[in-house]
């Protein structure tokens, strides 16, 4: 066991139950799934039940397993290197390879189980009461629940293979949630595009995991006794400095790929948007902590991989960085000209999945880390108050232009909790995400990256500008639309708006839904404030956005510091000795640790820093690079602090006289003006890059590939099948008058004619006269009893 | 005691009756011979086995006897038919078996 192996060795690492068995926890779920599946459509509450008590479950598993580690990890001195706990067994063998199954869990994989368990639990909650009456109740359950089976797996995955896994089982959830009212087709078609545009980029993670395998598995079997997919010997090959550098590249910038569709970077962001088709619910457990942070989690999870393969910190600029940077500011600049309320977060999620990436790119993995765990609360705060406006106010509507507005009377809890879960996402002092948010951009500068630090700071206005427009629109102004009590089918049934099209069927289903069983009053009396099985998730979210910030609060000095000290792998060379090599199928893989020299050096030292990532260990192994922390600076705060601010302001005072007090001078301005309307149009086409990719790239790609396939059906199979039916019947007419007409009739007729020449011939001694028979007898037995006495003589 | 004796007489006996079976034309005469036949052969059968001194011959005999009796009896009465749907009970007319 893991515990014994390292209790022989100088650091002592504390484990416990949870830990050990962490690898149960996307099994709950799963074994949920189909218990929903089998069962559901039985139960009281439609299968409900099943969903919301596995993911307590999970949480329950998830929360102490992170408290077992907080222990192990507070253990040990702080520069000693924390061992996961890893399990591993045999999955299936084939040709020489295994491939295992088990648990690598760590302060990373913790941190985002806890994340997923929590807000899968809200989401489900409040699914309870948003989906109420909807005819694939069950349905949406099973998939939701599968769905974070699929990403708590991918969590706890001790392997590529086993991400891989929870990574595709999510794909395909993605496809069947956002689909969820398949009867309309804008909603499968959002759901093909979430779909094929993923997979577009799943094609990097097979290439990238094969890559690597092939490139890292002789050194890993040698050195740790693991497979090339094993995440940890992947981080230690990679750090080891016997990695070619063209491998680790080409690997690296495959697994990217896979991430740039997965977290909806630029370009492929594109399907993240149209996956609002879905129910909101939905939204708000892809957008805030499973579907698109899987990217990041991925590369966060084999991070000395990219460190190696992109360089990070070697220069001013690398492939991650830079697809972060463009994807903050493409995006936040689109969620300006939407109107819909759940896109301008979608593109906002887009944006805040660009500060991920951008920090991972320049070394700010911590903060990266932190960034997915804050935003995770806030986003999903954000989409949950979305839900609520369109169930209860909106009448399931989510155009802010057109019904929304002024509902900060009528919803004062969704109001409050969206106010502060606004602030956090822009932010703002001491909300989660100025500390998640001002740690990434401070960090990027600090690592050199100071280009990116500036398209940091842009985005943080764009920003606040984005979301102040946003929640204007919706709870500032007069009421208009089914907000002011309009009814929904009045108020834009006529309409054509592109995104309205995939509510409209959302609007109709659930409202369907909802006559049967008489909740249509509703529509009469205007918005009201949503149940308590939606605000009741709403609050727990709001608090957890303005509290979960101080887990690593680092302006208030290193004490506050705890994500860093629990979750941050520490860059220390190990010793690995006595290597086993798993035995059997239920081996676990072992590493003993002795003497770390960097304990040593560390107790001497003070702060020691070691050179994992900078060079490669002497002896031993490095599992994370070292990374720098910038120290906190409140002067660098204030600066964006104030961009903040000063986004909110000039957002504001645009919002209201454009929007309320329709200044002449502003209306209208991107009609009258050639290059605003240029600009506007670019924007609200989305950079053309659904043009480019639906007319472009898929027409000139599948049209002549249709063509081709058509002429090679119609010329070259058809000509087989034709020649083959040809040649068939040739060979048949051939036979017909060879084999069957010549030897097989030949042989019987050949054999009735002997018959009929045989009878031909003996037909004279059946002459009918008994006298001749007679005759015969005694001349056959006279024969007979002479060549008895010839042979007995 | 000759032997010889004996089985001149079997033989004499034998000929007679193949004689008669391929040479009469009357079915009544041919089962006649038939029977000498057997009886030659009851001959042979004693004369060996007085001169073994033993009984299996006699017992033999004795069967060929009782064969010898039902066989006539079911003989006669297809001469019986015979004669009944053909008044006559020449073999020669019985040729419609001719192949």
């Amino acid at each position: 066991m893991l515990v014994q192996a390292t209790e022989t060795a100088e650091t002592v690492l504390t484990s416990g139950w949870f830990l050990d068995h962490a690898y149960i926890i996307p099994l709950i779920p799963a074994v949920a799934f189909f218990l929903i599946i089998f069962f559901g459509k039985r139960m009281p509450m439609k299968g409900s039940e099943f969903g919301i008590a596995s993911m307590v479950g999970a949480l329950v598993f998830s929360g102490g397993a992170a408290y077992q580690w907080i222990q192990r990890v507070n253990g040990v001195s702080e520069e000693a290197f924390v061992e996961p706990v890893i399990k591993s067994w045999t999955w299936w063998q084939n040709g020489g390879f295994s491939f295992g199954i088990g648990q690598h869990i760590d302060g990373l994989s913790l941190t985002i189980l806890v994340v997923v368990a929590f807000i899968s639990t809200l989401v489900q909650i409040y699914s309870t009461e948003y989906l109420h009456g909807d005819r694939r109740y069950t349905h949406f359950f099973a998939s939701l629940t599968l769905f974070s089976a699929g990403m708590l797996n991918m969590v706890v995955a001790e392997n590529m293979i086993q991400l891989i896994l929870g990574w595709e089982i999510m794909g395909l959830c993605s496809f069947m949630l956002i689909g969820h009212w398949w009867e309309d087709g804008a909603n499968s078609r959002a759901a093909l595009k979430a779909f094929f545009t993923t997979r577009t980029g799943d094609i990097g993670l097979l290439v990238g995991t094969s890559v690597l395998f092939f490139a890292a598995n002789d050194w890993t079997q040698k050195n740790l006794g693991v497979s090339g997919f094993s995440i940890r010997g992947l981080s230690a090959w990679a750090l080891s400095g016997t990695a070619g550098q063209a491998a680790i590249t080409v690997g690296a910038v495959a697994l990217f790929i896979a991430c740039i569709g997965k977290s909806g970077q630029f370009p492929l962001h594109t399907w993240l948007p149209d996956a609002m088709a879905g129910p909101t619910p939905v939204s708000s457990l892809l957008h805030s902590s499973t579907m698109v942070v899987a990217g990041v989690f991925l590369v966060a999870r084999v991070y000395p991989v990219f460190f190696e393969g992109m360089n990070i910190l070697g220069t001013n600029v690398n492939f991650i960085v830079v697809i972060g940077g463009v994807t903050i500011v493409i995006a936040a600049a689109l969620a300006f000209v939407q109107t819909d309320i759940k896109k301008v977060l979608a593109y906002s999620t887009v944006s805040q999945l660009g500060y991920m990436m951008m920090g991972l790119g320049a070394g700010a993995w911590l903060p990266a880390v932190f960034h997915i765990f804050t935003h995770a609360f806030f986003k999903a705060c954000l989409f949950l108050a979305a839900g609520s406006i369109s169930h209860s106010a909106s009448h399931h509507s989510f155009d802010m232009k057109k019904d929304m507005g002024g509902l900060r009377k009528f919803m004062p809890i969704t109001f409050t909790t969206w106010i502060i879960s606004t602030l956090a996402l822009c932010g703002v002092f001491p909300f989660s995400g100025f500390f998640s948010k001002d740690e990434i951009i401070d960090n990027v500068g600090y690592s050199g990256y100071s280009l990116f630090m500036v398209i940091g700071l842009v985005g943080a206005f764009l920003t606040a500008a984005y979301m102040t427009r946003a929640t204007y629109l919706t709870f500032f102004g007069s009421p208009r639309g089914a907000a002011a009590g309009e009814h929904h089918d009045e108020g834009h049934g006529h309409d054509a708006h592109d995104s309205h099209d995939a509510h409209d069927a959302h609007g109709h289903d659930a409202h369907d839904a909802h006559d049967s069983h008489g909740h249509d009053d509703h529509a009469s009396h205007g918005p009201r404030e949503s149940g308590p099985l939606i605000t009741i998730p709403l609050i727990i979210l709001a608090t957890l956005a303005i509290g979960s910030g101080l887990l690593n609060a680092v302006p208030f000095g290193e004490n506050w510091e705890n994500l860093k000290k629990w979750v941050e792998p520490r860059a220390e060379v190990v010793n690995v000795t006595g290597v086993k090599e798993p035995s059997g199928s239920h081996g676990e893989s072992r590493f003993v640790l002795t003497a770390p020299s960097g304990v040593v050096a560390a107790e001497e030292g003070g702060h020691h820093k070691s050179d994992c990532g900078k060079k490669a260990p002497e002896s031993g192994v490095c599992y994370a690079p070292q990374l720098n922390h910038a120290p906190f600076k409140w002067s660098k705060a204030a600066l964006s602090l104030g961009i903040v601010f000063a986004g909110m302001i000039i957002s504001w005072l645009l919002c209201v006289q454009l929007y309320t007090r329709k200044n002449k001078a502003l209306v209208g301005l991107t009609q009258r003006n050639k290059v605003l309307g240029a600009g506007y149009a670019f924007l609200a086409n989305k950079y053309y890059l659904d043009h480019l990719y639906e007319k472009v790239i898929v027409r000139s790609i599948a049209y002549p590939i249709s063509r081709g396939a058509y002429w090679i059906n119609q010329n070259v199979l058809d000509g087989i099948v034709n020649g083959a039916g040809i040649g068939s019947r040739k060979i048949a007419g051939w036979v017909y008058r060879n084999v069957d007409q010549r030897v097989v009739d030949g042989a019987v007729n050949g054999a009735g004619n002997a018959a009929q020449g045989a009878g031909g011939a003996l037909q004279p001694v059946q002459s009918g006269k008994v006298n001749q028979y007679g005759a015969l007898l005694f001349g056959a037995a006279a024969i007979g009893a002479l060549v008895l006495v010839i042979i007995n003589t | 005691m000759l032997v010889n004796q004996f089985l001149m007489l079997g033989a004499i006996l034998f000929c007679i009756g193949v004689y008669g079976v391929i040479a009469r034309k009357n079915a009544v005469l041919v089962l006649m011979s038939i029977e000498l036949i057997l009886n030659s052969v009851n001959i042979n059968l004693l004369a060996f086995s007085l001169r073994n001194g033993s009984t299996d011959g006699h017992t033999f005999a004795l069967y060929i006897i009782a064969v010898a009796a039902a066989e006539v009896g079911v003989g006669l009465a297809m001469v019986l038919l015979m004669y009944r749907n053909r008044r006559s009970v020449g073999l020669d007319e019985l040729s419609e078996m001719k192949g």
